[in-house]
């Protein structure tokens, strides 16, 4: 009945298919709990536009705003503030927003102010480095990181530092500019965040 | 009685053969250097430790609700209404820290004496995986009671896998199972923290024993007593230096645990944040999305780590370098039986050199540490006034940094060119009689 001669090619055949098969078997069933793991369908959901008020944000406030649970920074910078961004530029990483931080913003806030409005900030205030929020620290005076300082944000959590216009500068571990989310004005006093212009009409 | 036990030793040993021996295998007949010190104390002490996070643990969890909206009240319910839930949480959290106070006075008693080298590697990669699982249990642990410290720390440590190239910004929301820590992220790091890691955790603490019986252990002398003359009171095969584990080491064993539960039940009924450094006050605040708190560090025993990833700068558009320098930190770690050629391996009988270098690491993570934890911050307008604070500890920190990874670069070089001078090592343990 058994045979007398072991055929271990065909043995060697046998034990690599079974090997395969079991293992794509294991693969398979690991993807539903890999899947799992991603944002569920009711994550997804909440992220609705936000339209905020400027009425009663005075020259030189900051609000933060919750826009998919994130805070987004809406600024109403001074001509003074204003007057500060070509001055720093020199110690940035990427100041015309076109190199690493390319994708940083939308094309419409693309530009010396990365606002639709010169004055009017609105930004994501969520480091690029590891995440954490900013602060803002708008008074252009020396400060104990900086003794250059000309009003920016400068994050708690690893000691990044950005200017009026979130760009980052160099020599820090933050990598990008501040994200700039996509924002329309609906009237003189009144944004929408999450929307384009564009898609506005 | 004696009958009794007697019979059913003999009923259990007649089905599982090698359950009584394996008890005297790694116990009455483990034969251990004659010759240990203080320093032998930790591996005991970190297995009271494991044996208490998972006590208390299990209590916790009784009243601990994982969810966001649930979390943080439930600790408070736990610190002030549950009857003595006070002290089991306290014990927990003091538990955690202490845990990583004796895991890395036993890391480097085996640096100092060298015992991560031939035969001993796997046990000391063993015992980095251990430690690798400890740092996440660690982590995932501090989110838990959803403070807003827990969310921030959260959303950092999370988004350094981020920085990955191409996948970064999808593994992040894979691992938060959302796009920022939530409620989801919060549950399934409490399945990880109290089922999963757990029990990664106490497999590999088997496993690290063993490797460690196969071998047997070093001592303060660096000597393999397995080589050295044969014969002692116990057994004319067993090593003459050796003695059996139970219960001379156990009864050694038994003075540390004391003398630790002594100090473990003073900083528990006295000192249970620790001033700040084992709990930390801005945690009494409930988790905000919005808010960072403005002054974060982490837990003192991520400093060191923490340290690294704050003074890599980014490159070429990525933050992926500091990073990297983190884990690297840890890597080479694992790569230490490899980095090390010398033959020799107590620092007894070491270079001088070696002792210089290995001084000057422990101050690097010390020096790590003070950035991490924020002393330099505080530390450096006092000493140098008024200075720019980011020039001066970026400078220090750097330097530190480089200290920690020019140990390992030195160590090989040092031992791989042969410019170590070593003393003699002696055939037995000094002790011997």
């Amino acid at each position: 009945m058994a045979n007398e001669v072991v055929d271990h090619g065909r043995r060697r055949f046998l034990t690599a298919t079974t090997a395969v098969v079991g293992g794509l078997g294991i693969v398979s069933a690991a993807v539903p709990f890999i899947k799992s793991w991603e944002p569920s369908a009711r994550a997804k959901a909440a992220g609705a536009p936000v339209t905020q008020s400027l009425a009663k944000i005075e020259a030189g406030q900051m609000l933060a705003v919750s826009w998919r649970s994130l805070p987004v920074f809406v600024i109403n910078r001074t001509p003074a503030q204003l007057a500060t961004l070509p001055a720093v530029d020199s110690r940035l990483v990427d100041p015309k927003s076109d190199g690493a931080s390319a994708a940083q913003q939308p094309k419409y806030a693309q530009n010396e102010t990365r606002s639709i409005k010169p004055e009017w900030l609105v930004i994501v205030g969520i480091c690029t480095h590891l995440g954490c929020v900013p602060n803002f620290v708008p008074e252009i005076k020396p400060e104990p990181f900086d003794p250059n300082w000309k009003g920016g944000f400068y994050c708690p959590c690893h000691h990044s530092r950005y200017d009026l216009a979130g760009r980052v500068f160099s020599g820090v571990p933050a990598p990008k500019n501040l994200e700039v989310p996509p924002y329309h004005f609906i009237d003189d006093k009144t944004i929408q965040i999450g929307v384009d212009p564009k898609e506005a009409g | 009685m004696a009958n009794v036990f007697t019979n059913i030793g003999d009923w259990v040993t007649e089905r599982a053969p090698n359950m009584m021996p394996a008890y005297r295998k790694h116990m009455t007949e483990y034969y251990a250097p004659k010759n240990f010190n203080l320093w032998y104390y930790f591996g005991s002490l970190a297995l009271l430790v494991l044996v208490n996070q998972i006590v208390t643990g299990i209590f916790l969890t009784m009243n601990y609700n994982p969810s966001a909206a649930g979390a943080f009240d439930s600790v408070q319910y736990i610190m002030r209404d549950v009857e003595w839930g006070w002290l089991i949480r306290y014990m927990h959290s003091t538990g955690a820290s202490l845990f990583f106070v004796v895991v890395f006075l036993h890391m480097f008693r085996g640096m100092m004496y060298g015992s991560y080298k031939k035969p001993r590697e796997l046990v000391w990669l063993l015992g980095m995986l251990i430690f690798l699982v400890l740092m996440a249990e660690a982590f995932m642990g501090y989110v838990l009671p959803w403070g807003n410290m827990s969310f921030w720390g959260a959303k950092v440590i999370v988004s350094l896998f981020g920085t990955i190239p191409v996948i970064g910004g999808q593994l992040v929301e894979w691992i938060m199972g959302d796009f920022l820590p939530a409620d989801a992220t919060l549950n399934r790091f409490f399945a990880l923290h109290v089922i999963a890691l757990p029990i990664v955790l106490l497999l590999l603490v088997v496993l690290h024993i063993a490797a460690l019986h196969e071998v047997g252990s070093n001592n303060p002398d660096g000597v393999e007593i397995k080589k050295g003359p044969k014969g002692n009171r116990w057994d004319a095969l067993k090593p003459a230096d050796g003695i059996p584990f139970h219960p001379y080491y156990t009864v050694k064993d038994l003075v540390g645990v004391g003398f630790f539960l002594l100090i473990a039940a003073f900083i528990i009924f006295f000192a249970p944040t620790f001033g700040g450094w084992f709990l930390e006050h801005d945690n009494s605040i409930m988790a905000n999305n919005l808010v960072t708190p403005a002054e974060i560090k982490p837990v003192w025993y991520f400093t060191p780590f923490y340290a690294i990833v704050r003074m890599i700068p980014s490159f070429a558009g990525t933050a992926v370098w500091g990073v990297l320098a983190m884990f690297g930190a840890i890597a080479v770690l694992f790569l230490l039986p490899w980095f090390d050629r010398g033959k020799v391996k107590s620092i007894r009988h070491r270079g001088t050199g070696y002792k210089v270098a290995l001084g000057l690491f422990v101050l690097s993570f010390f020096g790590l540490g003070a950035v991490g934890a924020g002393i330099t911050a505080e530390v450096i307008p006092e000493w140098f006034g008024d200075v720019d604070l980011t020039t001066y500890e970026n400078a220090f920190g750097r330097l530190m940094t480089l200290i920690y990874f020019g140990f390992f670069a030195f160590l090989w070089a040092y031992t791989h060119f042969g410019w170590e001078k070593t003393k003699p090592v002696p055939e037995r343990v000094t002790t011997h009689d």
